[in-house]
């Protein structure tokens, strides 16, 4: 029985390799998510092992700040660096200069590393890491000496574009608020964590020890934290527990293991997510390409009947022939996925460019395929096709032996009445399911309607014949009328086999549904965001960081001095743990002026905080039981926690924070002032003109300063559009790889339809159709099934996708259909379809008339 | 039941003689070949299955082709209706030589100037029996002369089976609709491979029958290959090919004529048929 699968597999490659491309793909993207996700956490595996010492003696309660990057002012002496030092378990203790807010700009005065990974200044110590390895290595030049000196991580200086000896540029985080706002400094080293792993997009900024005192901490000669390096046998436990004994006032210290673990743990949660984003785009892809499997041995299977049915009267039992084509499947998902690791491979180097576009750049070096990932590219390889071939052999082993003598090798289909019942059922069991999501039923109402939508588009699959018939008899009409008799063959072509259609039409269908949806909650976000802005944008213009970052005072204070600015409000936002919280939460600061730009609605007491006191959002008092009047505690990073007085309760927005207090309460905590936002109005009654010269003024300060932008309404609107719209051109991007696929099964379907239909194409020929005129009734009946997944795409996405808003409602305030963007996606639907028949279409054409006709 | 029709004979020897002149279509032969050979493969291997044939198939004549199995039938047929181009040789359909014609050109040609009728697998499946019948009208976007329709229609007996489908008739009514079709488009000339292979004998006689009004009654000109020597008797003319030549050729045949000529060739009397 293997010879003769062997056979017919040979036999048929052809018509193989295209399901075998479809496994390919999927296994693919599969195997490339796989890869890339473990390449990433290699990467930060290494980094965060590498760079860490045997213990780290940090300012106490740092741990929940640590990864989102929150600073504390407190500071260790020289002195209390050489007591740790002198103790006998510590074989050397480093003081560091963690630097935070300071920007580095390229020659072009644009930011370097604005994707998203932080910018880490500190100055130079030779401290090992735990494995005994120092944790910097010069990749060129040497460590910089005098203030003004710098290194740069190697990546870094090579995307900015600067060579040893270049001056670079950096924005400092401006302490006093005074002083120039860019300072330059000489590029003596370049540098990078051991082992050459890279920096995951991070930009190291490495000064003297002197320089980075100068730079962060007012030239005052501190420490923010000290790294401890244990003697020889000392355990990490043991030495946290000695350093125990000299511990500066509000510090503590942690073993290694454990500043590793958190970082590992906040790293985690990131890269757990991108691996849940990915995986799910694999995961369609895969589905998408069990369709295409499915129905190619459906068709090869129909095809075969007279061969399967001689092979039955010569003697082959029903399991022979049904493990025939098993093994037929198991041998194409062999090859498949082994060719889809070998394209995983590549893929993941291209997510890997994709990735680092956004900064989060990884060393290509750590993308090789892991045992798991070949394994479980086999195992998703081999499960997903044998499933899918799982049918199609049952009913080949159905086949009646009698079959060989019959005159018509095409089995008639099955009546698709039962098929039609269930489906309705399911429908409606679907619908209940996303009903109970927007009526609000107890649990996560989008995951009520995500598992109706699943429901719906897998049993629309099943149905797919059915519901997709008014769409086919549709098309063969419009044809039929523009193209006449070619038109009307392709439409009856495509009704011809529903069931093939239907599966054909269906893989392209998942992965318009998605499309769809995803754009009806993209349209209406940005239609809420621009709601949102129209209603709260009351400043005449906003200046804010693009990277979210902060900026220093002296900025704001430039501001206010340009003529014509009648108002200019602060606000800084600030991590802080609020009350019992562990988690720290974004709380806001701001001056009195930001009382006279913003009209908040007061629900209780004052608008504005007074010394000591905090305003809270009428969410944060319900949720925290609170009332005017009621004492809140704020907790900062290495600082006593700080006891506000609620002195009002105001009406959520987006401008204000959930908590929010005076600049005072920073000071108190010691926390460094810089802004995150300056809302900045003009005097009353100025003419557009005039508005618009404070505007070029204004921008004429941030010129050279690529962390702030000036934006009025419009552009502030259309910068949180342009956001979304990235976001939504990635998961296009994403789906795009399924929507391929699908592609690939309406070549196959309509190659393998051409195939069986040789006999009819040769007649046609004969009585006179010509070649362009077949290629073309091949193209249409593609067109035909394109048609037909994309409508029943695009309408099922549009359904899911509102009925999303609607238990979004809260959140998307407004639904808004793109259907521009619904109109374009049929255009390119037609257009796939299109693309889909050059190669059947080719081959049809090419076919010989005579040959044709003699065809058996 | 064959009636006796009107034989116009307009020259003695067509095999030898030379084409026609375009300036005389009326008595020009609706095709005609001259030196036509047509070799297979290469080498070893090779089979020649046309070997120098000169042959002129006259308007309003039934013809029929016959020898045994391998002889060239098909291939003769297939040269002469544009479905396939010889190795050398001329081939002259309604007045226009077939040589260095392209695709184009000849799908034209087969659309205007010629009908067809296969052994089996003759219909589109998905279209009903009319639309069958108007397809290479429909394919020429030309209108039906409706009257011609309807006496084709009428003569091959199919009006009650119009709206049907392929599968919905039996293999003869299939047959007839396939005539109906090679006919409807007025062609010059009407090629039949073994229209009656797969027919029982009385689907046969219906189909014959229809071929041999269509020469009678609507003046076309048909040519067919068979080995039935019931078949051949109802036409106008036999040739016998032996070989890839035409080695013989029967006038006015009946049945007893053809076993006569057929048995003189040193042939099987009833060669196993093949596609
Ligand atoms: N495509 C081809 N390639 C190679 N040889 C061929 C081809 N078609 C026909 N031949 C050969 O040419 C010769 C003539 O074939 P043809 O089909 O014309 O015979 P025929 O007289 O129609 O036979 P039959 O009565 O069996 O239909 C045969 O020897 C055949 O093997
Ligand atoms: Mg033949």
């Amino acid at each position: 029985m293997f010879r003769l699968t062997w056979r017919s597999l040979l036999a048929r490659k052809a018509r193989l390799a295209m399901s075998t491309l479809a496994i390919v793909l999927g296994i693919g993207f599969l195997g490339g998510v796989l890869t890339f996700s473990s390449g990433l956490s290699t990467t930060f595996t290494g980094i965060i092992e590498g760079s860490t010492s045997d213990a780290l003696v940090r300012p106490a309660g740092t741990a929940s700040f640590e990864a989102v990057g929150a600073g504390s002012t407190a500071t260790v002496s020289p002195d209390e660096v050489a007591a740790l030092e002198a103790l006998p378990e510590v074989a050397r203790a480093d003081g560091s200069v963690d630097g935070l807010g300071l920007y580095v700009l390229d020659p072009d005065d644009k930011l370097v590393g604005t994707g998203g990974a932080p910018t880490l200044a500190f100055n130079y110590a030779a401290s090992p890491n735990m494995a005994g390895e120092p944790i910097l290595e010069l990749d060129g030049g040497r460590w910089p000496e005098a203030d003004d000196e710098v290194a740069l991580d190697t990546a870094a200086a090579d995307n900015a574009g600067y060579e040893l000896g270049d001056r670079v540029t950096v924005i400092p985080p401006g302490i006093d608020g005074s002083g120039p706002i860019t300072r330059e400094l000489e590029l003596v080293g370049l540098a990078g964590f051991n082992g050459g792993a890279g920096t995951a997009g991070s930009t190291l900024v490495i000064f003297s020890t002197d320089g980075a005192q100068a730079m962060f901490l007012g030239g005052a000669d501190v420490f923010t934290s000290v790294t401890l390096t244990a003697a020889d046998g000392v355990t990490q436990a043991e030495l946290v527990e000695a350093a125990g004994a000299a511990l500066p006032a509000g510090y503590e210290a942690v073993t290694g293991d454990e500043v590793a673990e958190e970082s590992q743990s906040a790293v985690g949660e990131f890269l757990g997510f991108i691996d849940i984003f990915l995986g799910t785009f694999a995961v369609i892809a895969v589905i998408v390409g069990g369709f295409i499997i499915a129905n190619t041995f459906s068709i090869l299977v129909a095809q075969r009947v007279r061969e399967l049915a001689l092979l039955r009267a010569l003697g082959a039992s029903r399991v022979q022939v049904r493990r025939s084509v098993l093994l037929e499947a198991g041998l194409t998902a062999l090859v498949g996925s082994t060719l889809g690791l070998v394209l995983g491979l590549g893929l993941a180097r291209g997510l890997a460019v994709l990735f680092g576009s956004f900064g989060l750049e990884i060393n290509g070096a750590v993308l090789t395929l892991t045992p798991a990932t070949v394994a479980a590219a086999y195992v998703v390889g081999l499960g997903v096709t044998l499933l899918s071939a799982y049918l199609p052999a049952r009913r080949a082993s159905r086949v009646a032996p009698v079959a060989a003598m019959r005159e018509d090798t095409a089995t008639p289909e099955q009546g698709l009445g039962r098929r039609t019942a269930v489906g309705v059922v399911l429908l409606v069991l679907g619908a209940g399911a996303a009903g109970a999501g927007v009526v609000g039923a107890p649990g996560n109402d989008a995951l009520w309607i995500g598992a109706g939508a699943v429901v719906w588009v897998l049993t629309a699959a099943a149905i797919s014949p059915v519901l997709g018939r008014p769409v086919l008899l549709g098309a063969r009409r419009v044809f039929s009328a523009v193209f006449g008799t070619t038109g009307r063959l392709a439409g009856d072509n495509a009704l011809r086999n529903p069931r093939r259609t239907g599966a054909t039409a269906s893989a392209l269908m998942i992965g318009l549904t998605l499309v769809s949806a995803v754009g009806v909650l993209a349209a209406s976000m940005a239609a809420s965001t621009d709601k949102l802005v129209d209603d709260q944008f009351e400043a005449d213009f906003l200046v804010q960081s693009p990277v979210f970052g902060s900026f220093p005072v002296a900025i704001g204070d430039q501001m206010a001095q340009v003529d014509g600015v009648a108002v200019l409000a602060r606000q800084q936002g600030v991590l802080a743990t609020v009350g019992d919280d562990e988690e720290p939460t974004y709380i806001v600061a701001s001056d009195d002026a930001f009382g006279d730009v913003y009209d908040l609605t007061v629900t209780e007491g004052a608008a504005q905080p007074g010394a000591g006191q905090a305003v809270v959002s009428a969410d944060t008092a319900t949720e925290r039981d609170l009332e005017v009047g009621s004492t809140l505690e704020l907790g900062f990073p290495g600082a006593d926690p700080v006891e506000v007085e609620v002195a009002g309760i105001i009406d959520d927005t987006p401008v204000a924070g959930p908590v929010n207090v005076g600049f005072d309460v920073l000071e108190e905590a010691g926390v460094r002032r810089v802004d995150t936002t300056l809302s900045v109005n003009t005097e009353p009654g100025s003419s557009s003109e005039r508005v618009q010269a404070v505007q070029d003024e204004l921008d004429e300060i941030v010129a050279d300063l690529p962390i702030v932008a000036v934006q009025d309404k419009e552009e502030f609107a259309d910068s949180i559009t342009a956001q979304i719209n990235q976001l939504l051109y990635i998961v296009y991007g994403l789906l795009a790889l399924s929507v391929v696929i699908a592609v690939i099964g309406i070549v196959n379907t309509l190659s393998l339809s051409v195939l069986e239909r040789t006999r009819e194409i040769g007649l046609l020929r004969a009585v006179g159709l010509s070649r362009p005129r077949l290629r073309r009734m091949v193209t249409l009946e593609s067109v035909t099934i394109s048609l037909m997944g994309a409508v029943l795409g695009l309408a099922l996405g549009l359904v899911i996708g509102v009925l999303l808003q609607r238990s979004l409602r809260e959140d998307l305030s407004e639904l808004a259909l793109p259907w521009t963007s619904l109109v374009v996606f049929l255009a390119v639907s037609v257009l796939f379809g299109v693309v889909a028949s050059i190669l059947p279409a080719i081959r049809a054409s090419r076919m010989n008339v005579l040959e044709a006709i003699a065809t058996e | 039941m064959r009636t006796p029709a009107p034989r116009c004979q307009t020259r003695s020897m067509p095999e030898t003689s030379t084409p026609e002149p375009r300036t005389a279509p009326r008595t020009e032969p609706a095709a005609s070949a001259r030196a036509l050979t047509k070799v297979y493969g290469a080498d070893q291997a090779q089979v020649r299955a046309l070997d120098g044939v000169d042959v002129d198939l006259q308007r309003g004549e039934f013809t029929a082709i016959m020898g045994p199995s391998g002889s060239g039938k098909s291939t003769l047929m297939h040269c002469l209706a544009a479905l396939d181009t010889p190795t050398s040789g001329e081939v002259v359909v309604d007045g226009t030589a077939l040589g260095g014609l392209k695709d184009k050109d000849l799908t034209t040609l087969r659309r205007e100037k010629v009908g067809f009728v296969f052994q089996a697998f003759n219909l589109i499946p998905t279209l009903t029996a009319r639309e069958n019948i108007l397809l290479p009208l429909d394919l020429a976007g030309r209108k039906p002369d409706q009257e011609w329709f309807d006496e084709v229609v009428d003569a091959v007996g199919l009006r009650p089976r119009l709206g049907h489908r392929p599968s919905e008739m039996s293999g003869g009514q299939q047959q007839r609709v396939a005539c109906a079709r090679a006919l409807v488009s007025r062609p010059a000339i009407v090629f039949a491979d073994e229209p009656t292979g797969n027919l029982d004998s009385t689907s046969s006689a219906e189909v014959l029958g229809f071929l041999r009004r269509s020469v009678d009654e609507l003046a076309q000109t048909v040519v067919m290959v068979t080995h039935d020597p019931v078949a051949a008797s109802y036409t106008d003319r036999i040739l016998f090919l032996a070989d890839g030549r035409i080695v013989d050729e029967l006038r006015e045949p009946d049945r007893e004529s053809v076993l006569e000529r057929m048995g003189r060739l040193q042939t099987p009397a009833v060669p196993p048929q093949a596609g």
